[in-house]
C-alpha cells in the first residue's frame, strides 16, 4: 500500500507543493456562533473546524466546582463525515484522549483563579479533518476563549511537525501525517515562551526533535500574528456595528 | 467532555516541604532528582497468560498480562498482527480509581504503551500474519495497576516490553480454508527494548520517577520513550502548565543517559544482563 505514496515530488517540494516548513493556507474567522460567548472557525489545508465557549458558568453539579478558581470541560468531536470512512460519532479512544489533551493545553493560559467554582465549556468540532486537527482545534479554541472575553495569560497556536521521507517538515498533512516516520503537535505561547501541548509518536533522533521543535517555534509564531490579525477584525468589525 | 481533574489534596506543608529539599536538589525519599525508584520484575506471574509480568517500580505494581489469539486483520493492514494495549486502573490499588468505564487517564495511559510499543516496532506485526487478509495473530496487553505510588507510564511500559518478551505463541496450520491450532509453540521475537522516562515538574526543577505526592504536587508531567538506538518513539506532557522550548532540549539529552540505565535494570532477565 505505502509503496506508490509519493510524499515529495520530483522538485523537492511536498505532496501538495509546499515547501518544508510551508504551513498550508490558514483561514480564520473569529465569532461565527450566535449563541455561545465565544466562537472561532479555522480552515488550515482542508481542515475545517469549529471552536466554542460557554461560560464562565456555575459549576453543576456543585461536587465538581473548585474553591478557588474555574474548572474547564473540553470536548474534540470529530463529525461523522469529517473523514474518508465514516467515523462512528460516539467519542473514540482517540477522541478522549485528545480531549484531555487540549484541556490540559489551554488550562495554563486562562486566568481560571478570577473565576472560583464556575465552569468554562469549551467545544471543538471537526468538521473535515485533513491532519493536524488538535492542532488547528487549540488555535481555535484559544480564539474562542479570547472572543469570550475570558482574561488570558497569552494566546497560543498549535502547529504539527514531524518526519516524512526522511526531511524534518511542518504542518503534517493528512498523507504525511498517514505515511510519514513521525508526527509531533506542539502548542506555543510566544509571550511566555511556553510550550502547553507536547505530543510525539514515530521514530525521530534528539537531533530530529531539537529540529522539528524549533521549526514548530518558527511555525506557531506565524500562527500567533494571524490569531492576532482575526481577533483584530472580528472587534473593527463590533465597533462598526455600535 | 474531560473536566479539569479534582487532585487530592495534599498539605500545603507537604507540598512546601518539597520543593524545599528540591531547592537543594534532594527528595522526601532521599533519592537524588534523577534517580528511579528500585525496580522488580517478575516474569510469568499468570501462567494461563502466554507472558505476563509484575513489575514494582518502588510501591506501584503493575501487573502486564498478554493473551493471544487469532483473529481478522484491519482492512487497512491485511498482513499484519493486531495489537491492542489496554489499561485497568484498578479500584483496589487507589482511592482515587473507582470502578465504571475506562477513564481518560487509563485510555491515555493505554494509548501512550501502545505507541511506545508500536512506534519503536518492537513487535514486527508483519510476522504475525496467518493467512494474508484472513487470519493474523492478535496480541492483547492488558495492563492491571494494582498499586498506585505515582508513574504508572514508565512501569506499565516496563511491565507491557517484559510481558511480551516471555511471551509463547501457538503454532497454527492452515488446513484447506481453516487454520489448526498445533501443540508447538514458538517465541515472540523483540525487535527493540523500549523505556520510557517520566519526569515531574515542581516550578522550575524536575524529578524522575515521580512518587505519587510528587506527581500530585507537580505542576505536569513529561514522559518520553526512548529506543535501544537512542532514538525517540512517544512523547506526551501530561497535565496543565507550560514547558520552555529549552528544557525539552534538556530532557532529551537526560533521558537517553537515563534510559541506557534503566533499559539494563528493567529488561535484565529478558537479555541475561546485556540490555
Amino acid at each position: 500500500m505505502g509503496e506508490n505514496i509519493v510524499l515529495f515530488k520530483e522538485d523537492g517540494k511536498r505532496s501538495d507543493d509546499r515547501a518544508l516548513d510551508e504551513l498550508r493556507p490558514i483561514r480564520i474567522k473569529v465569532g461565527v456562533l450566535s449563541n455561545a460567548q465565544g466562537s472561532a472557525y479555522i480552515e488550515q489545508g482542508r481542515n475545517k473546524i469549529i471552536a466554542a465557549v460557554y461560560g464562565p458558568k456555575e459549576a453543576l453539579p456543585k461536587h465538581i466546582s473548585l474553591p478557588d478558581r474555574c474548572i474547564l470541560r473540553c470536548r474534540y468531536h470529530m463529525a461523522p463525515f469529517s473523514t474518508s470512512e465514516r467515523k462512528n460519532p460516539a467519542p473514540s479512544r482517540r477522541e478522549i484522549e485528545l480531549s484531555m489533551v487540549l484541556r490540559n493545553a489551554l488550562e495554563p493560559l486562562v486566568m481560571t483563579s478570577l473565576f472560583p467554582r464556575t465552569v468554562i465549556d469549551i467545544f471543538i468540532e471537526v468538521l473535515q479533518a485533513d491532519g493536524g486537527t488538535r492542532c488547528a482545534g487549540l488555535t481555535a479554541a484559544v480564539l474562542a476563549l479570547a472572543d469570550a472575553g475570558i482574561p488570558l495569560k497569552g494566546l497560543a497556536a498549535a502547529c504539527a511537525v514531524g518526519k516524512a521521507g526522511g526531511r524534518i517538515i511542518v504542518d503534517l498533512n493528512d498523507l504525511e501525517d498517514k505515511y510519514g516516520e513521525a508526527d509531533m503537535p506542539v502548542a506555543y505561547n510566544p509571550t511566555l515562551d511556553g510550550i502547553t501541548l507536547l505530543q510525539m509518536d514515530g521514530i525521530m533522533s534528539k537531533e530530529e526533535v531539537e529540529q522539528a521543535l524549533s521549526l514548530a517555534i518558527t511555525a506557531t509564531q506565524k500562527m500567533h500574528k494571524m490569531q492576532v490579525d482575526a481577533l483584530r477584525e472580528r472587534f473593527s468589525v463590533q465597533r462598526r456595528e455600535v | 467532555m474531560s473536566i479539569t481533574e479534582q487532585k487530592p489534596i495534599i498539605s500545603k506543608l507537604e507540598q512546601q516541604e518539597l520543593r524545599r529539599l528540591l531547592a537543594d536538589d534532594k527528595r522526601i525519599d532521599g533519592r537524588s532528582p534523577l534517580q528511579y525508584r528500585s525496580i522488580n520484575v517478575q516474569l510469568g506471574y499468570v501462567e494461563k497468560a502466554e507472558g505476563s509480568a509484575l513489575v514494582a517500580l518502588g510501591n506501584t505494581k503493575v501487573l502486564a498480562a498478554v493473551k493471544v489469539g487469532v483473529a481478522v486483520p484491519f482492512a487497512d493492514t491485511p498482513n499484519e498482527g493486531i495489537l491492542i494495549v489496554n489499561a485497568e486502573l484498578v479500584p483496589l490499588a487507589s482511592p482515587v480509581f473507582e470502578p465504571g468505564p475506562p477513564s481518560e487517564e487509563s485510555i491515555s495511559l493505554s494509548r501512550y504503551v501502545d505507541r511506545s510499543i508500536r512506534e519503536s516496532k518492537t513487535i514486527d506485526l508483519s510476522s504475525l500474519c496467518i493467512v494474508p487478509g484472513r487470519s493474523v495473530y492478535s496480541l492483547y496487553v492488558d495492563l492491571y495497576i494494582l498499586d498506585y505510588d505515582g508513574n504508572l507510564i514508565d512501569a506499565s511500559v516496563i511491565a507491557s516490553v517484559n510481558a511480551l518478551g516471555i511471551t509463547n505463541m501457538p503454532k497454527y496450520v492452515v488446513e484447506g480454508q481453516a487454520i489448526k491450532k498445533t501443540d508447538e509453540y514458538f517465541k515472540l521475537e523483540l525487535k527493540d527494548h523500549p523505556v520510557s522516562i517520566t519526569y515531574a515538574f515542581l516550578d522550575d526543577k524536575y524529578v524522575v520517577d515521580p512518587c505519587l505526592n510528587e506527581e500530585y504536587a507537580s505542576d505536569f508531567t513529561v514522559s518520553m520513550t526512548i529506543k535501544s538506538d537512542d532514538r525517540f518513539c512517544a512523547i506526551q506532557k501530561n497535565g496543565g502548565g507550560m514547558i520552555p522550548p529549552r528544557k525539552v532540549i534538556e530532557l532529551l539529552d537526560k533521558s537517553i543517559a537515563l534510559g541506557k540505565e534503566l533499559r539494563t535494570v528493567a529488561y535484565g532477565q529478558l537479555t541475561g544482563g546485556n540490555g
